[in-house]
């Protein structure tokens, strides 16, 4: 009943077109839209969006970038940290080199920079499959750690290897207060989501999605396999640049390489897939997901007033974690967006029997 | 010379540890077709328990062999419990949930051996001789010197392949295990019940990382790192292919040399640290050659 696209009738070829045909589609995005830049600056402490709503839009973008390669196409990666960290060191250096430059327009030529990466570690994905490949890209990330912890040249040869982000600025406007930040953020994730959301269904993504489905077949029908993949991997790794940008100036401020290693991977993995394999709004919900579970089990103990050392703490919020994932893959293997669609159906009748 | 025979040994002895690991990874998956990621978490939480557990036992006649055997039943009920858990639920699931699974599991693993036997460094002896020998001398002066720790581990490990041959080869619960390696559905028809297939090969993996555990804690101490092995056993699977246990060991063999020489050789020249990346790099240039690995299956595709 409520949400029943009867009665709404495309009559020109742009609305049968639409991204969202549906009316109640409309109204919902532009409700989370206004929620999202209106509502949450307004109500929200900076601790709220410091700690929980920045990192998880940056790692939503990240997710998206992710569920791209993995969801869309089908080449399974464990390599976005490296990206992510190809992107905020590129960034930096940038910056560094080239004084002029606004951060703004260093993200995206360091997303740049990371689709090149990309593409280099891409082609092995046109002669290895599945698994294989999957570990092939653990190379990436395990090289890019150590380029970017050894070769000082990129951290700008600081002793440590700790690098501070300059501020991002945009004219006369500083993004340096958390709510700034915030809006930045959500303007970016807004952005890259609806061409990605655009992508998608367009020519490249249903090549993307043969090539997934079957590559022989995909190929047969005529489609190129490597334009396909390595086009995957270069958009994909364009998004995780950006978002590693985003992470390392917006979010963190000054970081190490460690900010980047193979955990980071296997959270953006973990995102794509209990959010749901080739599909955007699971991203979202994946990164939600992910970003809040672990502050959640980190105060729990707290709220329930019991008193045990962080050790055991950090133990507990492991195997909680562990079991969660493993309980998700169970009930919902085809992720939390799998939800939302079930939900939609349902709605379609509700509160009619049928 | 001589040092350089020293470098290509010690490389192989590395590379017989790396196969250790590797050899639990390709049980399983040529077993149930799942990418187990949480070996590397076996052989920390394996090697935990046990070097506990003789602690615990001290005062007995024999904390070692209590204590093994404690830990093979340990092992076994994990391996059960896995089964029913988690695989089951999972049956017809595509590999990738099963390997987000396999992650669950090593984080569930990793948390709940550390919670129960706490996260120090345990120095576990038991019994491996640790003085050089130096071998060669007649041929090279000076000989070359190897640590007997990393011979024991070699020799353990030419015995658990032996064995794993046998059973595989030659008893009827190895010959189940390839029936239902071949083909899942095949071998139900025939009666080969697969649920307690699974089992089974999850306890030999558990085994496996038991006698992994045991050599590499006695050389590094059970500690938390033991459960990154798994990240330096990969390049040796992809290297030697997936379904392969000789693959997992000429892989092994092969990943450790080059990782020990091109540390040695090429490391300083880059500036060092390299032997996190170079094995994947080397079995990424073995797999433009040959996309299944050394000693893969050669699949084909059809529409």
């Amino acid at each position: 009943m409520l949400y029943r696209e009867a009665g709404q009738f495309k009559t020109t070829y742009g609305a049968d077109q639409a991204v969202f045909p549906i009316r109640q589609d409309q109204l919902f995005i532009a409700l989370w839209l206004a929620v999202g830049f209106v509502l949450v600056p307004l109500v929200s402490s900076e601790y709220l969006l410091r700690a929980i709503l920045i990192p998880f839009l940056i790692l939503a973008l990240a997710a998206l970038g992710l569920n791209l390669l993995v969801g869309y196409c089908g080449q399974l990666s464990l390599g976005t940290g490296g990206f992510m960290a190809v992107g905020a060191y590129a960034a930096y250096n940038l910056c560094v080199r080239i004084p002029a430059l606004n951060p703004l327009v260093a993200f995206l030529l360091a997303g740049g920079v990371s689709t090149l990466v990309g593409i280099a570690f891409g082609i092995p994905s046109l002669r290895i499959k599945g698994y294989y490949l999957a570990v092939a890209t653990l190379a990436a990330q395990f090289f890019l750690d150590w380029v970017f912890s050894r070769v000082a040249w990129f951290s700008n040869n600081t002793p440590s290897g700790s690098i501070t982000a300059p501020p991002v600025t945009l004219f006369e406007l500083t993004f340096d207060t958390p709510v700034k930040k915030y809006s930045l953020c959500l303007s970016i994730l807004v952005l890259f989501a609806a061409v990605a959301k655009n992508l998608v269904r367009g020519r490249i993504g249903r090549a993307w999605m043969a090539t997934r489905d079957m590559d022989v077949a995909a190929e047969i029908i005529g489609i190129r396999p490597m334009y396909a993949k390595l086009s995957a991997f270069a958009v994909s790794s364009f998004f995780i640049g950006v978002a590693g940008g985003l992470w390392a100036f917006v979010h963190l401020g000054s970081w190490e390489p460690l900010a980047f290693d193979v955990n980071r991977s296997f959270s953006i993995l973990f995102m794509v897939i209990i959010g749901g394999l080739g599909s955007i709004l699971g991203s979202f919900l994946g990164a939600a997901f992910i970003t809040v579970l672990p502050l959640v089990l980190n105060q729990l103990p707290q709220w329930l007033g019991i008193s045990i050392s962080t050790a055991m703490i950090s133990h507990l919020e492991a195997m909680i974690f562990g079991c969660l994932i493993v309980f998700f893959l169970i009930v919902e293997p085809l992720g939390l967006a799998r939800l939302w669609r079930i939900g939609k159906e349902k709605l379609r009748l509700w509160p009619f029997p049928y | 010379m001589g040092f350089f025979l020293e470098v290509v040994l010690g490389g192989l002895m590395a590379g017989v540890l790396y196969s250790l690991v590797a050899l639990g990874f390709v049980l399983i998956f040529k077993a149930s077709g799942v990418f187990n990621f949480a070996q590397g978490a076996m052989v920390l939480f394996a090697a935990l328990t046990l070097v506990r557990l003789m602690e615990i036992l001290k005062e007995t006649f024999s904390p070692f062999l209590i204590a093994l055997l404690l830990t093979i039943a340990v092992m076994i009920a994990l391996a059960w419990v896995i089964e029913r858990l988690v695989l089951r639920p999972l049956v017809n699931q595509p590999g990738i949930s099963l390997f987000m699974a396999t992650l669950g599991i090593s984080y569930v693993l990793d948390g709940f051996g550390q919670a129960v036997w706490g996260s120090d460094v345990y120095a576990l002896d038991v019994g491996i001789p640790k003085r050089p020998i130096v071998l060669f001398e007649s041929m090279v002066p000076g000989g070359v010197l190897v640590p007997s720790e990393d011979l024991a581990a070699a020799l353990i490990a030419g015995l658990l392949v032996l064995g794993l041959g046998v059973f595989f080869q030659r008893t009827r619960i190895g010959r189940a295990l390839r029936a239902v390696a071949d083909d899942h559905q095949a071998a139900q028809s025939v009666g080969i019940p697969l649920n307690t297939i699974w089992v089974i090969v999850w306890t030999v993996a558990g085994l496996v990382a038991l006698v992994a555990g045991i050599v590499w804690g006695s050389k590094l101490g059970v500690q938390f790192s033991l459960g990154l092995v798994a990240l330096k056993a990969l390049p040796v699977l992809i290297l030697g292919g997936f379904e392969s246990i000789v693959g997992a060991v000429v892989g092994g063999l092969i990943i450790g040399v080059g990782e020990k020489v091109s540390e040695v050789y090429l490391g300083p020249a880059v500036g060092g640290g390299i032997e996190n990346w170079f094995a994947y790099v080397l079995a990424l240039l073995f797999l433009l050659v040959r996309p299944e690995g050394l000693f893969g299956e050669r699949h084909i595709d059809r529409v």
